[in-house]
């Protein structure tokens, strides 16, 4: 390293590595992963969650919880904002996940076509 | 894809019980379930709950998991990793007290809640065997800032302006200390770090150098700068070996990235940090004493003046600075004097690491702001004496300091209300003692650490010392006499005047501070030759209550030295005073409370 710029450098990319372990993120995205939600199909939703994270800036954190208790809905994601408010979305794909983390969490727009309410009507 | 990092506590206690073990189960279950890529497991320093560990932390959840074993590894990686859902009986729980619920949020336990991290603030969070890490958390920031921005003098008015005083006991102003040194006439000067830790109980340095051993690398780099050195050294017992391993780590990834060594940063600065191994004398902790040992030279103190500002290491001008004092260094620079001048009481700044030990249930590592009250520490944090024993009191400043009690309680803790109350800081430890604890005993075990750490050098501290100690054992041995206890205050108080260096100018303290509070105790076992806590083998006598015998036989059968006699359903039972070895044994067997202890 040669000057504090390097160090600056350094720093920002040393952060991204660091940013699971530093919380106060605006979301938390929460995939169902029991039994119910992997045979339908969570894991894939809950990778591609994880990677578009990786390829943007998300002020998100994606984790994961057991069942929800509505196993036919499943893959089901839950949105909480900072007010702990929850979007529960079911049925989800992973094209319909990096849908929901454009739009809800960068935006702030909920996506409703996908959400339980939308569904149960 | 990285989606959860397990944090596991790599420091010296959790790794006795295995955390090392624990890791590499996880990672053979993570393995074995195709979650490898998903899951990274990151060693750290401590956590602070020692008496949890071993301790793991998953992030970004936040879930905490305690006393973990390897064989709970598959159960974690296939409940909790792979499904969801946290292993709610390793997870630490504690009680809201208002609402009777159960906290699981790490920093609303009431271990961390009252806490304040400066000098910890690294300690298991990061990887300290990864500077990259370091860095994410403005590692090495407060280097740059201080060679591009400021100049050494304006280095060295922030420290002082800080208040930070030597968190190695003595309290002395840092900022004062590095201006003598910078005041020396140019040429060789150095910068030492003192990490010859020997109170008996404390942990403090040990665990930043394992959890954070970049902080005082950057602080001895920070220092150097501000008095014009280009050496430091590192003095270590070579008992530490996680932690010499870690600094070895930490010293050549600092190299490789030019952040220690020739021209750092482009500024012209040049700084080299070596290792020194100690052999783990608790002389060697006093700076002359130190000085000489890293010459090559047999560790003995030296008489001051002068001082090692003006002549130190290899006859030039030298600081010497304790492990916590450089890990709130660059935390001073980076966020200013006003940041770290607001926290902590009028004379005494910041925040202060103690070693918590001994009758305490949260057996562990604890930094709190200067001004807590011993209390907050001992039943808000510490959660008080286990098995619902009476607390009595906290030792302190280890074999140079002395006791505090109940009735010091409320006391805030700073440099100099301890003094004034007869103990001091010290360098943290902090050994809790309960209703079962003999003062006289504590005493005697503290004289005999000094006994066998006197360097030899002046007598004062060579001969007064082992005599104190013979006085001592006289009276738990019930030889003591009134007489003996003047002598040995006597005696302490002439040790106190004429010791040369400060280990035999305080080995006395723990002494007298306990005759002083606890004098009734020295009483009972001088005038009644009696031990009140029960500690005392040599005052005890056990017998057992004809009335109350049952005639089982338990307690002659579990007694190791057969000193029971009867005989089963006829006979009482009674024990024999001259084979009694005063184990407790048949106290601890008989089933009716028939066996006495006087």
């Amino acid at each position: 390293m040669k000057s504090i710029a390097d160090l600056k450098r350094m720093r920002e990319e040393a952060k991204k590595k660091m940013e699971l372990r530093e919380g106060d993120k605006d979301y938390r995205v929460v995939v169902g992963m029991a039994t119910c939600g992997i045979a339908a199909g969570a894991r894939p939703v809950l990778n591609a969650l994880i990677e578009e994270c990786a390829k943007d800036s998300y002020n998100c954190v994606v984790t994961q919880t057991g069942c929800i208790g509505m196993c036919t809905l499943e893959p089901i994601v839950e949105v909480f904002d900072k007010n702990g408010e929850k979007t529960t979305y079911c049925h989800v794909t992973p094209d319909k996940a990096v849908r929901i983390l454009k739009e809800h969490v960068k935006e702030g727009r909920v996506v409703s076509e996908y959400t339980i309410g939308q569904y149960q009507k | 894809m990285e989606r959860l990092q397990v944090l596991i506590c790599a420091g010296t206690g959790c790794t006795s019980s295995n955390s090392a073990d624990i890791a590499a189960s996880l990672e053979e279950a993570l393995q074995r379930h195709g979650l490898s890529e998903e899951v990274k497991i990151i060693k750290t320093g401590c956590f602070g709950l020692c008496q949890k560990g071993p301790i793991m932390a998953v992030y970004p959840e936040k879930v905490f998991y305690c006393h973990v074993k390897p064989q709970d590894a598959e159960e974690i990686v296939t409940e909790h990793f792979l499904k969801g859902r946290p292993v709610q009986r390793l997870e630490l729980t504690d009680i809201d007290e208002v609402t009777q619920e159960k906290i699981f949020d790490m920093s609303q336990i009431r271990f961390y809640a009252k806490q304040k991290r400066i000098a910890l603030h690294n300690c298991g969070v990061i990887n300290p065997e990864e500077i990259s890490e370091y860095i994410a958390r403005d590692g090495y920031q407060a280097l740059g800032k201080a060679l591009t921005e400021m100049t050494p003098q304006q280095v060295i008015d922030q420290i002082k302006a800080s208040g930070l005083r030597g968190r190695g006991g003595g309290g002395f102003p840092t900022g004062v200390k590095w201006q003598f040194a910078a005041d020396q006439p140019p040429g060789d000067k150095y910068v030492i770090c003192n990490a010859d830790e020997g109170d008996p109980g404390a942990f403090m340095d040990r665990s930043i150098l394992e959890g954070d051993p970049h902080s005082v690398l950057e602080a001895m780099a920070i220092a150097g700068y501000a008095i014009g050195a280009n050496t430091g050294y590192i003095y270590i017992r070579a008992e530490y070996p996680i932690a010499v391993q870690r600094l070895e780590i930490a010293i050549d990834q600092a190299r490789q990235l030019g952040l220690l060594g020739e021209n750092i940063l482009g500024s012209g600065f040049s700084f080299h940090v070596e290792l020194r191994l100690g052999a783990g004398a608790f002389v060697c902790g006093e700076e002359t004493a130190l000085i000489q040992s890293i010459e090559g030279k047999r560790g003995m103190p030296v008489p001051k003046p002068p001082f090692p500002a003006v002549s130190g290491v290899w006859g030039r001008p030298t600081i010497i600075n304790n492990v916590e004092t450089f890990a709130n260094v660059a935390q001073i620079i980076l966020r200013g004097a006003d940041w770290f001048s607001a926290i902590g009481t009028p004379k005494s700044k910041g925040t202060k690491v103690f070693a918590l030990g001994g009758k305490i249930t949260n057996t562990g590592l604890v930094e709190i702001p200067m001004g807590t009250t011993l209390r907050e520490v001992i039943y808000e944090i510490g959660g008080g004496c286990p098995n619902n024993k009476n607390f009595k009191a906290v030792q302190t400043g280890g074999p140079s300091g002395g006791c505090l009690t109940v009735e010091h309680l409320d006391t805030p803790i700073d440099f100099d209300n301890l003094v004034a109350l007869g103990s001091m800081m010290g360098s943290g430890g902090m050994i809790v003692l309960d209703e079962d604890s003999c003062m006289v005993d504590v005493a005697r075990f503290y004289m005999e650490f000094i006994v066998d750490e006197s360097c030899g050098k002046c007598t004062p501290c060579r001969v007064g010392t082992k005599r104190m100690l013979e006085l001592l054992t006289d009276i738990c041995e019930g030889r003591g006499t009134l007489e003996t206890l003047d002598e040995l205050e006597a005696l302490g108080q002439k040790i106190k005047d004429t010791a040369l260096c400060g280990l035999g100018q305080t080995a006395a303290n723990p002494v007298l501070s306990t005759m002083r509070l606890f004098r009734d105790e020295y009483l009972a076992h001088v005038k009644e030759k009696r031990c009140p806590a029960g500690v005392c083998k040599k005052l005890l006598h056990y017998s057992i209550d004809p009335d109350k015998c049952r005639k089982c036989s338990l307690c002659a059968r579990n007694c190791p030295a057969e000193a029971i006699s009867g005989v089963p359903g006829q006979k009482p039972y009674v024990i024999d005073p001259e084979k009694c070895i005063k184990c407790g044994a048949c106290m601890e067997t008989c089933r009716f409370g028939a066996v006495l202890r006087r």
